[in-house]
């Protein structure tokens, strides 16, 4: 964590560069507190020339958001399609990479490989027969297939990340308790699975920010019924319907979440994102 | 696959010794073959078929009709630049200024912890909520906040989608990637040998003679990694331009992904849509060679 300057830095200097890099930071963050500016605006004021930044806040977007009929809805289907698909995708993944990590056979790196290939399919080139098959076995529209598909989109990369974390596990720790007698099922229970829990939670924040941020399976597979977030922000892009405060207001109910859920997770994100290649 | 891996194991290795792994990693396997193989063989099937939605009279065999229609047809490739110099445009903004931010949010200074969640919590926006914000409420050629800024130096308001579409879009997708290409230079930075860079300094490395000969090599690997990765999920991107332009005007911001859609989901042309699915998954499978082979040879 040293500074790449060292630890000798002057004063002076760690001013400068901190002054350069608030700007940056603050510049980067900008539309998001734009957004959040603007969800405490009234209509008018949002779209007033020259922009306000001085205004008297006012919360009848988010009331006026959350009085709409099928807003719980949307946040509804973004919960129960994104915790569902997390819960399947560990459910599945779990296992498979506690058996390769610790038990490596001679097609365990060839398997993890592939596992890594199959996200490599463009979702877009697969629209075709997915949304056909939906609509053959009345699938569309609906939680369901959205679940199977997040799950399996995050699959690889929940197999990958858990893998990583695993494989981090003193082998010494488990040995030394095996020689103390212990039984398989206390070795996993009482060993293995307090040191590999953070793992197994920061795979499963990733696979949440996922799927709660997909757009492009929700807004070709997702109509009225089951749209998540996603698509339900997408439905301001109508010119009838565009409303900026109001659009700032769903948008920043709809990032909140996750923006929290990123902040506390970021560090594990990396290997997650990366299949491990760089931690 | 990998059955009884553990049995041949030494019985002291592992956890409980040999135990049969193939029911703990079948279900992953098979999911993901068939998640691999169904969508792919059936993708390669409607595109040799007459399929289409609209029509349910024309069927059988096309042969490479489909093919030779979409090869034959401009719009694929204006698509397909649109795709390259999407996917090129965001890859070096968010790798050259990841890299500076990278190396800027490495140093030491107050507040740096924050500084550095400020930076990367665009990655954390969906999609649809990133463009639509900077869509409207920061481009809007009257009442966007750049047409002010702009304005307000005596300078005239950029239309952007209307006059710049394609580099409206970049922008709001390089915002996106740009936290991600410094989250994971950010990690790699920080393995940077600390005694190496005492050394360049005391031999009369400058600043840049630093950057360029110990940072920049240093982050090759990650470099790459962050190439590779954000090449296959560009190919895709599709969101952005859906709530944005909708591919236009004309056909300006249609990449290969919006320009299936429009086959697929709102021409009903199956067999069409599907012959230029085949050629985004060749695409793709390019890059992910080289991806697979770069983790790979971090595997061991």
């Amino acid at each position: 964590m040293a500074a790449q300057t060292g630890p000798a830095t002057p004063i002076g200097k760690q001013l400068a560069i901190g002054a350069v890099a608030w700007i940056v930071a603050l510049l980067m963050f900008f539309p998001i507190i734009w957004m959040v500016m603007a969800s405490f605006k009234t209509e008018v004021d949002a779209i007033a020339t020259p922009p306000l930044f001085v205004y008297t806040p006012t919360l009848e977007n988010y009331a006026a958001v959350n009085a709409q009929a099928d807003y719980l809805k949307f946040v509804m289907n973004s919960v129960v399609i994104s915790l569902g698909s997390t819960i399947l995708c560990l459910a599945l993944a779990v296992p498979c990479a506690f058996a390769m990590a610790f038990y490596p056979g001679p097609r365990t790196r060839g398997t993890l490989l592939w596992m890594l290939s199959t996200k490599m399919l463009p979702p877009v080139g697969v629209l075709v027969p997915i949304y056909l098959i939906g609509k053959q076995i009345g699938l569309l529209d609906t939680r369901t297939i959205l679940i199977v598909l997040y799950t399996l989109m995050n699959l690889p990369i929940a197999v990958w990340m858990l893998y990583t974390f695993f494989k981090e596990v003193p082998k010494d720790i488990i040995e030394a308790s095996r020689i103390d007698g212990a039984s398989t099922w206390q070795v996993i229970s009482v060993v293995l699975l307090p040191l590999v829990m953070p793992g197994i939670a920061s795979t499963g924040l990733l696979s949440i920010i996922l799927s709660w941020n997909e757009a492009f399976w929700s807004l070709n597979l997702s109509a009225s019924n089951a749209a998540p977030l996603p698509a339900f922000i997408a439905s301001f892009s109508a010119p009838q319907g565009l409303f900026w405060a109001k659009l700032s207001a769903a948008s920043t109910m709809a990032i909140a979440p996750i923006l929290i859920i990123g902040w506390l997770s970021q560090r594990q994100l990396v290997r997650g994102l990366t299949f491990g290649a760089v931690k | 696959m990998n059955k009884k891996a553990g049995g041949t194991a030494a019985p002291d290795r592992g956890v409980g010794g040999g135990i049969w792994t193939f029911p703990m990693i079948a279900p992953s396997v098979g999911l993901l073959l068939i998640w691999m193989v169904v969508p792919l063989a059936l993708t390669l099937w409607f595109s040799f078929q007459r399929y289409n939605l609209l029509n349910p009279m024309i069927k059988g065999f096309a042969g490479f009709s489909n093919y030779v229609y979409l090869l034959r047809d401009p719009a694929l490739y204006t698509a397909l630049w649109t795709t390259v110099a999407l996917v090129a445009s965001v890859l070096i903004v968010t790798v050259v200024l990841g890299t500076l931010f990278a190396v800027l949010f490495n140093a030491q200074f107050p507040g740096r912890g924050v500084a550095r969640v400020l930076v990367i919590s665009p990655f954390f926006v969906m999609p649809t909520v990133a463009a639509l914000i900077w869509k409207n409420l920061l481009m809007n050629p009257v009442n966007g906040l750049f047409a002010f800024l702009m304005r307000s130096v005596g300078l005239q308001a950029i239309d952007w989608f209307g006059s710049l579409p394609l580099t409206s879009v970049i922008i709001i997708v390089s915002w996106q990637w740009l936290p991600f290409a410094f989250l994971i230079l950010l990690t790699a930075m920080q393995s940077l040998d600390e005694e190496q860079l005492e050394a360049a300094k005391l031999d009369g490395a400058g600043p840049f003679a630093v950057f360029f000969y110990i940072i920049v090599p240093h982050l090759k690997r990650a470099t790459s990694v962050v190439i590779m990765i954000e090449t296959i999920f560009l190919l895709s991107v599709f969101a952005e331009i859906y709530v944005t332009t909708s591919g236009g005007p004309g056909l300006a911001t249609t990449n290969l992904a919006f320009l299936i859609y429009q086959r697929a989901l709102l021409a009903f042309n199956v067999g069409g849509a599907s012959a230029a699915g085949v050629i985004a998954i060749i695409l793709a499978n390019i890059v992910a060679a080289f991806l697979v082979r770069t983790v790979a040879r971090n595997l061991d």
